[in-house]
């Protein structure tokens, strides 16, 4: 035995953790800016609201044309870009978790019984999600969206649609593999109905790679909401979402490099960081790529 | 002596989808297999992968339902059509081969073991609690283990937690499914001393299925040899370990290699291996490996018939 | 002259907790034409041993050796891939997953094939005649027919047999087989280890049996090396062995086999566990389980050294009368 005795399974997975560099700087950010979320009323300078005609595309403040306290610069209606990003972080933050937990929550509901039962159950579940997967997934919540109306609300519904699928096929997949070993056998001659094995025994086991698999989808979800909020589908003004901020400074690309660049920069930053997290908890749950 | 489970022409059989175009195929994993156990008792199953054992496993803890055949146990014939009792369930348990599949990793070793008392008795939350204590105990674990998770464990006391979980509805039969064979060498004796000193406490039945005739020959007193799906021998032991009738049997038990140095026995030479499922041979199973095959063997199955004190499947017994 | 001698091989893993000892100072000596069996419990270093000889190990593995030559060549002073080329020609090796050893996607005829192509060479066709008589060697039926099946086309027996047939190919002086039969039904058991034995007289091959089972030990091998807790405990010859153990955890596992011991009452255990990396006892290993330690055993720990005909790691080796 490798692993000291008095260990749970969440110890020694965060004991592996530790070992990835790469995650922990991205766990690292990923603090930092749920902090920032949580005292964003604290700590960002300005209303994300708040217009100031004097300082219009104000550069940011290192530049020889900016000055404090617009840290990096103003927009084209004179709104601190600082404010509003870190006040868009809580919408990112909110698409993700909302995104996420629908399509976790529904997709491991419909894996679960499609991977059980097999048979006809099985068919018609993974028929439809092979009809979703056949749209290309921004075009069918783009799709969504213009039968809705735009809104940043019915965009997490759409989102949350177009991944559904991944974790059906994915919850599928483990739950057929689980579903023969002994333990849920020996389990079932204790006299464990259908729903106790579904969930109380296999499910638990199929665990790992759905973590993985919602991490990884958290970025995606920021990333859709950011493109659908550049499309005008997503996030209307002046709601400070990234995608929606992008959009609005699409026509000072040239003149005012600052307006476009920070958003961008919030978007890759997060998504970097919530990659590395995933890839290193996915090395981290995996017995097969644990250093024995 | 009372008869605590009784088999009668059990069969099952599956159908292997064969492609597109093909009618489905039928595989005759267990063929007609009748035996009977008295409380106390050891019955082994002995054979080789894909005799039909593990399936039969399966049939007598009720978790596959038989194709034909019917099944007493406790002297009370079993409905398949319905879900099996919890008093049903109370009677019969399995321990497996691998440990390691055989617990739930998520679980503690408390929640394992409480799972057949939760479902199956109406007892309280303490009540319980003191049961499992006891149990580990008596499988001989420390009681304080029951919080930690099977991977903590070595393989033995694995087995240990599994044997505890079987007996946890205090049952009258064990299906010991290979128990010992994944098991390391000095483990195993302790694993094998466990068995046969619960089986005398609590007057155990075991079906003991193994294809290690050392471990069968110390711990069984009934043998039954199966070959693709049937019974070729059914005797016991020192019936069978005496006089071995059945020419598969005989093979099996030269085969076997002895850790002993310096005495030459004389090897049966069994060619070939076992037949596909899809494709049996005609007549007697057996027969394409078979060294004293005839046209009879080809042409017609034999049935078990009584011989010096043993049942034998085979057209030319005695032999050999 | 030996074909292999090994003198001293210690290999260790860094983990988390430190380096984790996998095997600890071995000493063989194989001779052409001769079987050695290393027997042993999971864990006990055996298999790590010979992935360590045929230079087969991850790299952070710490290998120590003062000695190792193989068919005259000092194998501690070749480069890796001067190492490497010696594999699968003068030493090849049979593992005991003979469904998960042999590539899925290719004919078993191409991969012996590639066998032959890298340690024999020559032409197409000679090559193909090659491939069919070493089928036609392991015992194969029908070789023509099976040189174009997929491995799961093929029984574990066949898969096995078709292993072996790789593992001649480059006509090795040494073979070592690493649990070869372990998930082998019996009667292909016996198969298999009949054909390696033949194989083994006929090629006048070294052969390194690595097992588990005392049984198979007993009916092939000549020499035997016994493994406790990544140490050698004992090397003898397996009649010596077999009827006369000396070391205590010989003998008690010897004891503990059902067919050995007495038919009625309980069989004989050694107690405890096998040490693991973080209670490793100071002085011998199987001490803490041994039912003749004594004060020193705690303390100190104990050499192989040349006792009773055999090699034997510990202070106070049963004598021969002591044993039933």
């Amino acid at each position: 035995m490798s692993t000291p005795l008095e260990q749970s399974h969440w110890h020694i997975t965060w004991n592996y953790f530790k070992t990835s560099r790469g995650g922990m700087i991205g766990l690292a950010f990923l603090v930092i800016l749920l902090l920032a979320v949580i005292f964003a009323d604290f700590i960002a300078p300005f209303d994300p609201a708040l217009q100031n005609r004097q300082a219009l595309l104000l550069p940011p403040a290192w530049t020889e044309a900016g000055h404090l306290p617009y840290l990096l610069g103003t927009d084209a209606v004179g709104r601190d870009i600082l404010s509003r990003l870190i006040y868009g972080a809580r919408y990112s933050i909110f698409i993700g978790c909302v995104v996420v937990s629908l399509s976790v929550i529904i997709g491991t509901l419909l894996g679960v019984i499609a991977g059980y039962y097999q048979g006809w159950v099985d068919t018609v579940i993974m028929r439809i999600m092979d009809i979703i997967l056949a749209f290309p997934s921004l075009l069918l919540a783009l799709g969504m969206v213009a039968v809705l109306g735009p809104s940043l609300i019915n965009a997490m519904y759409a989102i949350a649609l177009t991944m559904l699928p991944h974790f059906v096929r994915l919850t599928r997949a483990n739950v057929m593999g689980e579903k023969n070993r002994d333990y849920v056998i020996a389990s079932r001659v204790a006299g464990a109905g259908n729903l106790r094995l579904m969930f109380k025994t296999i499910l638990p086991n199929c665990m790992a790679p759905l973590i993985v698999q919602a991490t990884l989808s958290f970025s995606n979800a920021i990333l859709d909401a950011a493109a659908l909020g550049f499309l005008g589908m997503g996030a209307q003004p002046p709601t400070p979402e990234w995608g929606a901020m992008l959009a609005e400074a699409r026509e000072f690309i040239t003149r005012a490099w600052w307006v476009v660049t920070f958003p961008g920069l919030a978007i890759l930053l997060t998504v970097l960081s919530i990659n590395l997290v995933g890839d290193a908890l996915r090395d981290a749950l995996d017995p097969r790529m644990r250093r024995s | 002596m009372s008869e605590v489970l009784r088999a009668e022409q059990l069969c099952r059989y599956y159908s292997v989808p064969q492609g597109f175009t093909k009618p489905k195929a039928v595989v005759r994993a267990l063929n007609g297999v009748s035996f009977n156990l008295q409380a106390g008792q050891t019955l082994a199953i002995v054979g080789e992968s894909g005799c039909g054992k593990s399936t039969l496993a399966r049939a007598l803890t009720l978790i596959e339902t038989p194709s034909a055949g019917e099944l007493w146990i406790d002297g009370k014939p079993i409905d398949f059509t319905h879900k099996p009792s919890a008093e049903l369930r109370r009677t019969i348990q399995i321990v497996f081969q691998n440990p390691y599949g055989s617990l739930n990793p998520r679980q503690t070793i408390q929640q394992m073991l409480d799972e057949p008392l939760l479902l199956n008795t109406t007892m309280s939350k303490s009540e319980r609690r003191q049961a499992v204590a006891t149990m580990l105990e008596r499988v001989g674990l420390r009681p304080e283990y029951a919080e930690r998770y099977p991977h903590m464990f070595s393989g033995g006391q694995r087995q240990r937690i599994a044997i505890a979980r079987a007996l946890m509805l205090k049952p009258q039969i064990v299906v010991l499914d290979e128990p010992v064979s994944a098991l390391d060498l000095s483990v195993r004796a302790q694993i094998l001393n466990l068995l046969t000193e619960l089986q005398q406490e609590l007057g155990l039945a075991y079906v003991f299925i193994s294809h290690d005739l050392s471990v069968v020959e110390r711990i069984a007193d009934q043998v039954l040899v199966m070959y693709f799906g049937r019974v070729v021998e059914y005797a016991p032991k020192t019936t069978i370990f005496a006089r071995p009738q059945h020419p598969y049997t005989q093979a099996l038990f030269s085969a076997t290699p002895q850790a002993r140095v310096g005495e030459k026995r004389e090897r049966i030479h069994l060619q070939g291996e076992p037949p596909s499922p899809l494709k049996p041979p005609s007549g007697c199973a057996f027969n394409p490996r078979c060294r004293f095959t005839q046209t009879i063997c080809k042409d017609e199955l034999p049935e078990l018939r009584n011989l010096e004190g043993s049942q034998v499947a085979c057209h030319l017994a005695p032999i050999g | 002259m030996s074909l292999l001698s090994v003198r001293n091989l210690s290999v260790a893993f860094p983990t988390q907790n430190g380096w984790f000892q996998a095997v600890e100072g071995i000493n063989l000596t194989v001779n052409p034409n001769e079987i050695l069996a290393i027997v042993g419990e999971s864990g006990s270093g055996k298999s790590v041993a010979m992935l360590a000889l045929m230079n087969l190990l991850p790299p952070q593995a710490r290998i120590t050796c003062d000695e190792l030559v193989l068919d005259g060549k000092n194998l501690l002073q070749l480069t890796a891939t001067e190492r490497r080329r010696l594999n699968g020609g003068t030493v090849a090796m049979i593992f005991q997953e003979p469904m998960t050893s042999l590539n899925p996607c290719f004919t078993v005829g191409y991969q012996i094939d590639e066998a032959v192509k890298t340690h024999v060479g020559g032409g197409r066709k000679e090559r193909k005649e090659q491939v069919l008589s070493l089928l036609e060697s392991v015992g194969i039926p029908d070789p023509a027919r099976r040189y174009d099946a997929y491995p799961h086309q093929m029984s574990g027996g066949m898969s096995q047999r078709a292993m072996i047939a790789m593992a001649l190919a480059g006509q090795p002086k040494l073979l070592i087989a690493d649990e070869p039969t372990t998930a082998l039904d019996v009667t292909v058991q016996a198969q298999i280890l009949e054909l390696l034995l033949k194989l083994q007289q006929q090629f006048q091959m070294g052969l390194i049996l690595i097992t588990h089972d005392m049984g198979v030990v007993a009916e092939t091998a000549q020499q035997v090396v016994v493994q406790y807790a990544g140490q050698q405990v004992e090397k003898n010859s397996a009649y010596e062995l077999f009827n006369h153990p000396h070391h205590p955890y010989t003998a008690a596992l010897l004891s503990a086999l059902p067919e050995r011991a007495l038919p009625t009452g309980l069989l004989p255990t050694i107690p405890g566990l096998v040490p693991g990396q973080h209670n490793r006892p100071q002085g011998c290993l199987f001490a803490p389980r041994c039912a003749y330690q004594q004060a020193r055993c705690q303390t100190e720990v104990p050499a192989l050294a040349q006792q009773q005909q055999g090699w034997i790691r510990c202070f106070y080796p049963l004598e021969t009368e002591t044993m039933l």
